[in-house]
């Protein structure tokens, strides 16, 4: 493990200061959110909570991102 | 499906993509050769997902043999078949019927290679490698600052914290084990480790800011 202390270790350790979506509500609304990304809506109005959640749970970020590149590479 | 009930990507939806949705959810609700035929068109798109999930993470499992992740995708595609199956009354139409079964195949592609990424190494509870030296990159006021933040950090988490709040913490926002990782080694579950996270997080929040630290940029 890296043993030096910086501001990403803070903000590991206390997570989003925002209001978030617990994972099962990630979930639940995953596919909706990278839909509305994707047609350039504003997502993160549309489904508050999801972006803070995403920023304090790297495992639901990371099936996010999956999701998000899958559907865009349909796309094209 | 109540129209009342889709939301609001649907509504830029084009049309051809709905009705392509409501072709899989027809497909899918039939009865015998027609719902064979969309189970096995079913099963390829997920297939497709959990291998694209797989080619994701390759270069973290460099050591396992392609034959065993080729494995883990078919694994992870059935369990997202049966998944689906079980869950199309909840399918809203919020999104294309595609988009809503891949992230069932993600899910299962990623639970599994998380666990084969982690499977020969130890879960470390305790904060017995906590971080020493300070780089934030800044001047040595700010140094001085995140010092100082992760010091009464410390202390938070020695006195606000319940035991098993202390391990969730250390384990996934220190040491950065995979939370279904985590889970399945507490025999617990995802969303259950995440809200001790989440309210561990909430108490070290209330307890600095009645100490006097100001969050706002954190």
């Amino acid at each position: 493990m890296d043993k030096r202390i910086d501001e990403n270790t803070v903000k590991r350790l206390l997570g989003p200061a925002e209001p978030e979506l617990l994972c099962d509500e990630c979930f639940e609304k995953l596919d909706e959110y990278v839909e509305l990304e994707l047609a350039g809506a504003p997502a993160d109005d549309r489904i508050p909570g999801m972006r803070p959640h995403l920023e304090g749970c790297p495992t639901c970020q990371e099936d996010y991102e999956s999701l998000r590149e899958l559907v865009r590479g349909d796309r094209r | 499906m109540s129209p009342s009930t889709a939301s609001s990507a649907r509504a830029s939806e084009p049309g051809s993509a709905q009705a392509d949705s409501r072709e899989w959810l027809n497909g899918l609700r039939a009865t015998g050769p027609e719902r064979d035929a969309a189970v096995g068109r079913l099963h390829e798109l997920l297939l497709r997902a959990a291998r694209f999930e797989v080619s994701r993470r390759r270069a973290a499992l460099a050591h396992v043999r392609g034959e065993e992740l080729g494995d883990l995708a078919l694994q992870a595609a059935d369990d997202a078949l049966v998944a689906v199956l079980a869950k199309l009354d909840d399918y809203r139409g919020a999104s294309r019927f595609t988009t809503w079964a891949y992230k069932f195949a993600l899910l299962e592609a990623g639970v599994r290679l998380r666990r084969r990424a982690w499977q020969e190494r130890e879960v470390v509870l305790e904060p017995d490698a906590w971080p020493q030296e300070t780089d934030v990159g800044g001047s040595p006021q700010s140094q001085a600052e995140v010092g100082e933040l992760m010091e009464a950090l410390k202390g938070s988490i020695a006195s606000c914290l319940t035991e098993h709040q202390r391990e969730v913490l250390v384990a996934l926002a220190l040491n950065g084990v995979p939370i279904d990782v985590f889970a399945e080694r507490l025999n617990t579950t995802r969303g259950a480790l995440y809200k001790t996270l989440h309210d561990a997080r909430r108490k070290l929040r209330s307890d600095l800011a009645k100490r006097g630290f100001t969050l706002d940029s954190v």
